[in-house]
């Protein structure tokens, strides 16, 4: 007898144990209580199928002879939402992503600052931001480009602003030794760098922004939701039916053309 | 004598690269003459947006509109965590079935334009049919979300699967174990770490898009929100919107300390 027990080997340790069954715990916990409490009334979800086909049947024929009276202008308003407020975010992104990213901005005040602000930005949504610039400037499409725009700057910085943090050090260093002024060191050595990055980004929010504009409308903020939300308030559901299909084609394209531009850009 | 070194110089101006900011500048000021922004409306804007933040604070915090607030954001919680569980259980088969390695292009073509479908649209959009279809309140918002979590998670997911190794798929085959064996020794093993992380990047934006569904009546604080702000009662909106964001930044605090756990 040796009074040693032989070591068993384990995968982790006691407290990660406990932490990961709290975990699992706490899902199954929140699903089955939410479930339990969930407001649901059954005597709607009874007739739903009845319903769907109801409002197929309401949506059918597709009134395609709208497009040119009726969703046309809205159409491209909401186009012109979606790139004036992602390109008014990427000017503004730009200067906040260079003071977040901590290899460019030497200060821990700036670079915590900036930080707050590209999180405040992205937290609040762009329905909400709509709200807001709606309660402001009333109700049109410069409501709906600057929610855009406040909405995209968090995410275009974030995203900017580690870029930048990625960048090699290298060039920096060769370009300050020559005695560069800032500027220039930005404009040479870092730029390049990050260039495809930044238009990738700035793609993928412009997608993400062609998206989002189709809905502002529905708090008053110009584009196509405008048109749906009125179609919808007088129950033209062949009219919703058809901006529907709309944005589904514009959605699709976008998708196609961020796809081949960016295929070009990498 | 010594003849004159020529050499090409460093920055080459690239003139495509000139045109195309060229051409974004002047979209960019045609698209802002459009806006119809004049300095008048300016001015009114910014005596409305001072108006505005007088009327918003201080937050309203009466114990009639609170018990407002709680019964709206527990209701927006609610939905976020069924349609994120629906949704995240739903996309693992719809994932796999839409994975163009393992299956056969008539499962795999329906399976994918199925996704691409739950995909185009907003939340807030599919919200407004299933409004319609099954009635105002959170069941609405819960399918709306589930859809977009498909869309979403199961999207990602088929990628993941299409981008495995296949000799472990091979390997695990030619032992001749049956099908489901197959997909849980040989595929899944691989792709499961990445599902998680789709899984939880879905989470939050469920939670986030779950105080926004109400906006079209269907269920969770956004009903309460919208109302708040067409009643002009702007104290009780800026409780609303400071209480989401409270929300949203104790779950990212909890994201960060559960990827932690499982690094």
């Amino acid at each position: 007898m040796h009074g040693e027990t032989p070591r068993e080997w384990q995968r982790y340790t006691r407290s990660e144990r406990l932490a990961r069954f709290a975990l699992y715990f706490g899902i199954v916990f929140a699903c089955v209580v939410s479930l339990r409490t969930v407001e649901i009334i059954p005597e709607f979800l009874y007739d739903a199928p009845e319903q769907v086909l109801d409002l197929l049947h309401r949506m059918w024929p597709v009134e395609w002879a709208y497009y040119p009276e009726g969703v046309h202008d809205a159409l491209f308003e909401t186009l012109h939402i979606a790139t004036l407020g992602t390109l008014l975010a990427l000017v503004m992104a730009l200067p906040l992503g260079i003071l977040a990213a901590n290899n460019l901005t030497r200060s821990r005040t700036l670079n915590y600052l900036a930080k707050l602000m590209l999180v405040s930005s992205r937290s609040v949504n762009s329905l909400v931001w709509a709200l807001l610039f709606v309660a402001i400037f009333g109700p049109g499409a410069l409501a709906g480009t600057l929610a855009i725009a406040f909405r995209s700057i968090g995410f275009v910085g974030k995203l900017f602003s580690e870029a930048l943090e990625e960048a090699r050090p290298g060039p920096v260093e060769a370009l300050r030794s020559a005695g560069a002024p800032p500027l220039s060191i930005f404009l040479k050595a870092y730029w390049p760098q990050v260039e495809p990055a930044f238009w990738g980004i700035a793609l993928f929010r412009w997608d993400i922004s062609v998206r989002e504009s189709a809905v502002l409308g529905l708090v008053g903020a110009g584009g196509i939701g405008m048109a749906i939300d009125s179609a919808m308030n007088l129950f033209q559901w062949e009219r919703v039916a058809l901006m529907l299909a709309v944005i589904f084609a514009v959605v699709v394209i976008a998708e196609v053309v961020v796809t081949a531009i960016r295929k070009r850009l990498i | 004598m010594t003849a004159p070194v020529t050499r090409p110089p460093a920055f080459v101006p690239n003139w495509t690269v000139r045109i195309a900011w060229c051409v974004l500048l002047i979209y960019s000021i045609y698209a802002a003459s459009l806006l119809e922004i004049t300095w008048e409306r300016f001015l009114a804007g910014l005596d409305h947006g001072a108006r505005f933040i007088g009327r918003m604070l201080p937050p309203d915090t009466s114990a009639s509109k609170l018990e407002l607030l709680a019964k709206g954001l527990y209701e927006s919680l609610e939905i976020a965590v069924i349609a994120s569980a629906l949704g995240i259980v739903l996309s693992l088969p719809i994932g796999l079935l839409a994975a163009r390695n393992l299956m056969p292009g008539w499962i795999t073509w329906p399976m994918r334009m199925f996704i691409a479908l739950c995909r185009s649209f907003h939340q807030v959009i599919i919200a407004i049919v299933f409004v319609k279809a099954v009635g105002f309140g959170a069941l609405a918002g819960i399918l709306s979300l589930t859809v977009a979590s498909i869309g979403f998670v199961a999207k990602l997911f088929a990628e993941a699967i299409e981008e495995i190794s296949l000799k472990q798929v091979e390997a695990v085959r030619s032992t001749g174990a049956p099908f489901m064996s197959v997909i849980l020794y040989g595929v899944l093993p691989q792709v499961l770490t990445r599902f998680v992380g789709f899984a939880t990047y879905q989470v939050d934006s469920n939670l986030r898009n779950s105080t926004m569904v109400g906006i079209v009546g269907a269920g969770g604080i956004g009903g309460t929100m919208f109302a708040a702000f067409q009643r002009f009662d702007y104290d009780f909106l800026l409780t609303i919107l400071l209480s989401i964001i409270a929300v949203i930044m104790v779950s990212e605090m909890l994201q960060n300390r559960i990827k932690k756990l499982f690094q």
